[in-house]
């Protein structure tokens, strides 16, 4: 039950985010001071409207197309460094396992949203650089569990058999090892997307990372606690959203670690 | 056992000068450090004078070098803003962010475990299913979202409790529930499958074959079998909270170190930063010790290898 509830979830979040032009009329930028701080339920403005008058609805649907966009972005980014680094250290071993150890111990001994928001205030604010910030501090997750799966499966006996028959290292690593840790990348990526989500919303409600104006629910969330007192719907529908889309996400992981890997623990 | 500990003592020595280090790099990743340091409307000839005063000028080598001998002596520099000594700061906020942590996983442990605990037992009944859902909501639903709707409720519409602030048990209230519901939802999940895992082994079947009464088949064979991933989630997570909890100290205005994080960050103190976040990693590197130790203890099976 549980797995189509993630997927039904995940499924609409998708449709939403890729037809949010199409789902509202309103420009999410567009201010009307006329009709700010509109109650849910106003004609014309579903979910309401926020201090400048803009459409709320259109907000958190558009809200929905950055989250994904950037938990894509650094789910990307991440697998694909931390995947190569760990099929790395996991088949050559010796000093380059060493060594990323050692990275990654050192990137673990500071708390995940610590590392992200510290290195965003250092590069910089905006959309790339909150991308960068939480890929450079998540990619330590996929190359621990993708070292450990290589170590483990590079013993099996059908990749010791294609070294015996002379194949080269790149070709045993991509064709044999890689397939086979495939799963547990899929995994892994599942279970950090809304992580890196609900982090990145966490540091734009902080200030850093994405901007205003531009519609992010964690910025909408930042901005909503002003009008606690006169507007509830200004906090409770973006935070909803990502609640949701986070809800989806994490039913989904759990239910593809649970076919492809559940001896996997994140 | 000796040897384990010394072999766990070596790599944490390692782990925190590597660690000091990154905090040290980390400052450079924007290139260059002087204007990070600085206010943005500054005086351009007043750049120059300031970068020679904290030494920016001098060759890397030597600013590492001064750094890692300031930071082992617990010297990071000065607040550039309050002119005060960065770690004093820090250490200041330390007995709020104490209260916070010590208070949240009270919570979590009294809430999670139980809750784990009776899942797993009554698997599949009603009780799994209600405290299931809970826990996975529990799991999605961001912190500080769940803060914001907590303020609303209780202190805007009900008048229950402060907004935020500290000074009386009702401040603490709300930050250490927003806290432990999300942490108690990854420790009771944990609970749920480390308790699943152990029934079904041999030894419980034995247990219950030779007669032994339910509530010591649970309490003294599953429990302490299944503690090992629960110490160590919940070590990680003290850990966490310790270094303070960035965002829901900002929410709640708690005078934590989180909070000062936040606001040195926002205020391009870094000295403070650096103090608060190096802090932070070497607290959070010996509660990874002591996880890592509490191993040891429960199951002699991982002293062999280190």
């Amino acid at each position: 039950m549980t797995k189509w509830l993630g997927l039904l979830l995940t499924v609409a979040v998708v449709l939403v985010a890729g037809a949010a032009p199409w789902l509202t009329a309103h420009d999410p930028l567009l201010a009307d001071f006329v009709a700010s701080l509109k109650p849910p339920g106003t004609p014309g403005h579903p979910l309401g409207t926020d201090q400048l008058g803009r459409d709320l609805l259109a907000r958190v649907l558009f809200g929905a197309r950055l989250a994904l966009f950037i938990g894509v972005c650094t789910v990307v980014v991440t697998a694909v460094v931390g995947g190569l680094l760990g099929l790395v250290a996991g088949f050559v071993e010796r000093w380059p396992s060493a060594v990323l150890m050692r990275l990654a111990d050192v990137q673990l001994s500071f708390p995940f949203i610590l590392l992200a928001l510290t290195i965003n205030a250092i590069v910089g604010l905006g959309l790339r650089n909150i991308i960068l910030s939480l890929s450079a501090a998540g990619w330590v997750v996929y190359a621990r569990v993708v070292r450990g799966e290589v170590l483990s499966v590079k013993q099996r006996d059908f990749v010791q058999a294609a070294a015996a028959l002379g194949m080269g290292r790149a070709r045993l690593l991509f064709r044999h090892v890689l397939p086979n840790v495939a799963p547990s990348i899929i995994v892994v990526a599942s279970l950090q997307f809304s992580q890196f989500i609900v982090a990145e919303a966490a540091i734009s409600f902080l200030g850093f990372g994405v901007q205003p104006p531009t519609p992010a629910w964690g910025s909408m969330l930042s901005e909503s606690r002003d009008f606690l007192y006169v507007a509830w719907w200004l906090a409770a529908f973006p935070g909803a959203a990502l609640a949701l889309t986070a809800l989806g996400v994490n039913l989904l992981g759990d239910w593809l670690r649970d076919t492809l890997d559940p001896k996997l623990r994140v | 056992m000796r040897r384990y500990i010394a072999a766990r003592l070596a790599q944490a020595v390692l782990v925190v000068l590597l660690s000091l280090t990154a905090v040290f790099g980390m400052v450079r990743l924007g290139g260059d450090p002087v204007l990070l340091f600085l206010p943005m409307d500054i005086q351009a000839k007043d750049v120059n004078a300031i970068r020679q005063r904290l030494g920016f000028n001098d060759p890397l080598a030597v600013q590492y070098a001064r750094f890692m001998g300031g930071a082992l002596r617990g010297d990071f520099g000065e607040s550039l803003r309050y002119r005060r000594d960065a770690l004093g700061l820090v250490l200041e906020r330390l007995p709020a962010t104490l209260l916070l942590a010590a208070t949240s996983i009270a919570l979590t442990l009294v809430v999670a475990v139980p809750l784990g605990l009776l899942t797993a037992v009554r698997r599949d009944t009603l009780v799994d299913h209600v405290g299931t859902v809970a826990m996975v909501l529990g799991q999605a639903t961001p912190g500080f979202w769940l803060g914001l709707m907590l303020i609303y409720l209780f202190a805007v519409h009900l008048r229950w409790l402060p907004t935020g602030g500290t000074g009386s048990l009702a401040h603490l209230v709300m930050p250490s529930v927003v806290l432990a519901a999300f942490f108690s939802a990854r420790v009771a999940r944990l609970t749920r499958s480390a308790v699943l895992d152990v029934l079904g082994e041999d030894y419980i079947k034995t247990a219950r074959a030779k007669g032994l009464g339910e509530a010591r088949v649970i309490g003294k064979h599953t429990l302490r079998n299944s503690a090992i991933p629960i110490v160590t989630l919940a070590g990680l997570e003290a850990g966490q909270l310790l270094g303070g909890a960035v965002v829901t100290e900002t929410i709640f205005a708690w005078p934590g170190l989180g909070r000062l994080t936040v606001q040195a960050l926002l205020n391009r103190d870094f000295p403070v930063v650096m103090a608060a976040v190096s802090f932070t990693s070497i607290v959070y590197t010996l509660m990874n010790l002591g996880v890592d130790l509490a191993y040891g203890w429960l199951d002699p099976r991982v002293r062999v290898r280190p």
